[in-house]
């Protein structure tokens, strides 16, 4: 039935790409399932599964794909965005903060919003976007100033906006929004100058504030016990939310992975678990009020941001069925959690990793601190990150990009003291002894590093039993997202500048073109006039692939 | 024969001319908007007449720092440091504004007919003269002819005001009507809003964005007419002045 759905929805585009249609309804936005030639969420739907139900292009025809368009952007910042694309028009984000309508055939541009962020702002590491959300017929951005801004979805002028955040007290915003029935929810980041972080939402109609979740609970706050030190080292206590989060329309929870504590590096300033940095929490939709909490890195010296996308899954847990959430965090653990109640159910190693020897029942993790001087793995920038992941119903295969052998020597320092606008990490980074220099947040314009230290895997990880399938080596570190279709294809760029086609099942390469610059954000596909593209965001360029 | 040669091409000047609106190079609309702009800014430190700050007379059109209107706007933006002169933060419209009446202090006539009451022209806007109807601002109206939520911080004052009393002569290309027939025989229009050699992009009657290329297309054209009426007689000039001051108080968010 669902099929039929989707395949009528196809042929109506195809057949009547003019026609009149429907705005972007919550209805839509919860059944996205059902018109697969659209991308009209950040991860392509609300469980974050970055899969798509089209086949058109799948593993004997691959081999044919070419360029169809590109989308040169006008800056020089990282192309960290996911394009949405609704009913033949894109929407995409120029970093930091401009928004253009393109059409999806051909590639031009219907309109471009240039929005001027205040000057002195100090967020973020690298001024980025990762998209829009849409409702309606408005688009909304999160700005790297900290404002949200609603814009008419036709003609690119802005209809209102809100501060969300004190841009000159380092807060801003670099994830795409997520729009659920009449809100708009979006985080703010900043945790390396000392924020407090919270998670709210807005009315999609006027921008007016209608719920706020702390990242970091304040007195009197359930979790504020968690803040040990006596003092007011919550009021710094980071807590950033950078990435989209998702949602299950019917336990009507939203789920967001929380940023590291503040200051990074040196945990005993702020002794206690440090509640709910590293964690992922549910909240009620409407409300915000937190139904429930898992923490992964509990007092976490090592910048562990579980600012990963949360994916969720209806499946089976030893023979029952249950409402899953599929979590392979930046520390290096791959998680199941039960998505209605928080229960842990399994958490394995998905990279070799030394800072904890494994997880206990309760999915709490059995920390080895490493001794002074020793390597400590993964290192800051985590086993995985940003990047979305993904999973492919069909082969019940959770994939994503990973970082291997790749560690860094923590030092905790001496307490750092909070300055307003000043960094508030904490702590020094070395080398492991012997080792050549690490791969770090952005790439160089050379390859500089070498063998033995850190690359990248593209990996499909067995959910049940949280062993790796397959991996697919890279010879240098990866940021890029990953894309899956319903013909087992699996799309992934890379810093090394290639955007691959690889089999979801075998993890064989089926088909790669060098476009030329890093991927940092995940690629997405959807149909125009009755044929499937994939879009890839490489360099400061989106490229569209369409069949010969 | 001479003399009336010079008479028949004086006249075809003043005609063609579109003097009554201007003075000297600088449109009368934009110096009247000047002059109010003038008087909520700057009459604090230069007084009315622009002479209260000592050994500055802005009457005199001779500035020390500033010969041309450049100069001016540089000053203006950025101050002058170590004197009173702060940096001025106004949208391109006002700056040059601003600067006409300043050209234009000396003759400058106190009794403003172009630029009126920004409430009335917005019941204007939005009753008799109909311009709600095709118009959009912020977030309320149709599509089909231009959004003027931000009017006021794109376009001088002199620009709208010939926009509404001769719409053909003021159109920009990139709203321009545009008509295709596809093939099939299906007839599209819109405006346009982006077009190169082998495509275009509009927006139709049905507030869809369309996308079209050229080779697909039987016939493509401009319309040589706009939708948008003239003004000059269905307002009087005290009710254009009205919806004129309503537009240049759309300044976006």
């Amino acid at each position: 039935m669902k099929t039929n759905r989707a395949i009528l929805a196809m042929l109506l585009t195809a057949a009547l790409p003019l026609a009149a249609r429907a705005q972007v309804t919550p209805t839509r936005l919860a059944r996205a399932a059902d018109e697969p030639h659209n991308w009209i969420t950040y991860s392509g739907n609300y469980n974050g599964h970055r899969h798509s139900p089209l086949k058109q292009i799948d593993a004997a025809n691959v081999k044919n794909l070419e360029l169809k368009w590109v989308f040169q952007a006008n800056s020089l910042q990282s192309f960290s965005a996911t394009p949405l694309v609704v009913d033949g028009i894109m929407y995409v984000t120029q970093a930091p903060n401009d928004v253009v309508a393109i059409d999806a055939v051909t590639g031009k541009v219907f309109w471009l919003y240039h929005y001027a962020a205040e000057p002195g702002r100090l967020c973020c590491r690298g001024q980025v976007n990762r998209g829009v959300g849409i409702l309606g017929d408005t688009l909304f951005m999160a700005t790297v100033d900290a404002h949200l801004v609603a814009i008419d979805a036709k003609n690119g002028k802005p209809i209102w906006k809100t501060k969300v955040g004190d841009a000159s007290n380092a807060y801003g915003m670099t994830l795409a929004p997520l729009v659920i029935k009449d809100k708009v929810i979006v985080g703010v980041a900043g945790a390396e100058f000392g924020i407090r972080g919270y998670i709210v939402a807005y009315e999609a109609a006027t921008g007016k504030e209608a719920w706020r979740f702390y990242t970091i609970p304040g007195p009197g706050e359930p979790g504020f016990e968690t803040w040990k030190d006596g003092g007011d080292s919550w009021k710094h206590g980071g807590g950033s939310v950078w990435t989209t989060g998702t949602y299950d329309p019917e336990l009507n929870l939203t789920y967001w992975g929380i940023g590291n504590p503040g200051p990074d590096f040196n945990a005993a300033q702020r002794p206690g678990d440090n509640l709910y940095s590293d964690s992922v929490v549910a909240l009620d939709a409407d409300t915000g009020k937190l139904k429930w909490h898992f923490q992964f890195t509990p007092n976490d010296p090592y910048d562990y941001d579980s600012t990963q996308v949360p994916v969720l899954v209806d499946g089976t847990w030893k023979g029952t069925p249950r409402k899953l959430m599929y979590f392979a965090n930046r520390n290096g653990f791959f998680y199941v959690l039960d998505r209605a109640t928080g229960e842990f159910l399994q958490g394995k190693p998905y990279v070799s990793l030394n800072w904890a020897r494994g997880l206990d029942a309760k999915g709490r993790p059995q920390t080895t601190p490493q001794p002074a001087g020793e390597a400590t793995y993964p290192g800051p920038l985590g086993a995985t990150n940003w990047y979305s992941p993904s999973y492919n119903p069909n082969t019940g295969l959770f994939y994503l990009s990973a970082w291997e052998n790749y560690g860094q020597v923590f030092d905790a320092g001496d307490p750092i003291e909070f300055r307003e606008g000043q960094n508030f990490t904490g702590g020094r980074l070395a080398l492991p002894p012997g080792a050549p220099a690490m791969p770090g947040m952005q790439r160089g314009p050379v390859n500089t590093w070498h063998e033995g230290n850190a690359h990248g895997t593209v990996m499909a990880i067995d959910p049940v039993t949280g062993t790796r399938k397959w991996g697919y080596p890279m010879h240098d570190v990866t940021t890029s997202g990953v894309l899956t279709t319903a013909s087992d294809l699996l799309f992934v760029g890379g810093r090394e500048g290639y955007f691959h086609a690889l089999d979801a099942e075998s993890g064989s390469l089926l088909w790669k073109l060098n476009v030329g610059g890093e991927t940092a954000a995940g690629p997405m596909t959807f149909m125009a006039e009755g044929k499937q593209l994939v879009a890839v965001a490489a360099g400061h360029s989106l490229y569209v692939f369409g069949l010969r | 024969m001479q003399l009336t040669r010079f008479l028949t091409l004086a006249l075809i000047l003043v005609a063609c001319s579109p003097a009554w609106l201007r003075a000297q190079s600088y449109a009368a609309a934009d110096i009247q908007y000047g002059a109010k702009l003038f008087g909520e800014q700057c009459t604090v430190c230069h007084g009315g007449s622009g002479d209260a700050v000592a050994g500055v007379d802005l009457r005199a059109n001779r500035f020390k720092r500033s010969t041309s209107d450049g100069d001016l706007r540089g000053v203006i933006t950025a101050g002058v440091e170590g004197t009173g002169m702060p940096p001025f933060k106004f949208e391109a419209p006002e700056l040059t504004a601003i600067i006409a009446y300043l050209r234009n202090m000396r003759t400058f006539d106190q009794k403003n007919t172009l630029i009126g009451d920004a409430a009335r022209g917005r019941a204007l806007f939005d009753g008799k003269g109909q311009c709600a109807t095709c118009h959009r601002v912020n977030g309320r109206g149709p599509r089909v002819a231009p959004d003027l939520s931000d009017i006021g911080a794109l376009r001088t004052p002199d620009a709208i005001l010939r926009a509404m009393v001769d719409p053909e002569a003021e159109i920009r290309h990139a709203n321009r009507s545009i008509r295709a027939v596809t093939r099939d025989g299906k007839v599209i229009t819109g405006r346009r809003m982006n077009e190169d050699t082998y495509t275009v992009q509009l927006i139709d009657e049905q507030e869809r964005l369309v996308s079209l290329v050229k080779s697909n297309l039987r016939e493509y054209g401009l319309v040589r007419r706009t939708g948008m009426p003239s003004y000059r007689d269905k307002l009087t000039t005290a009710e254009v002045a009205d919806v004129l001051a309503y537009l240049l108080s759309l300044k976006g968010l």
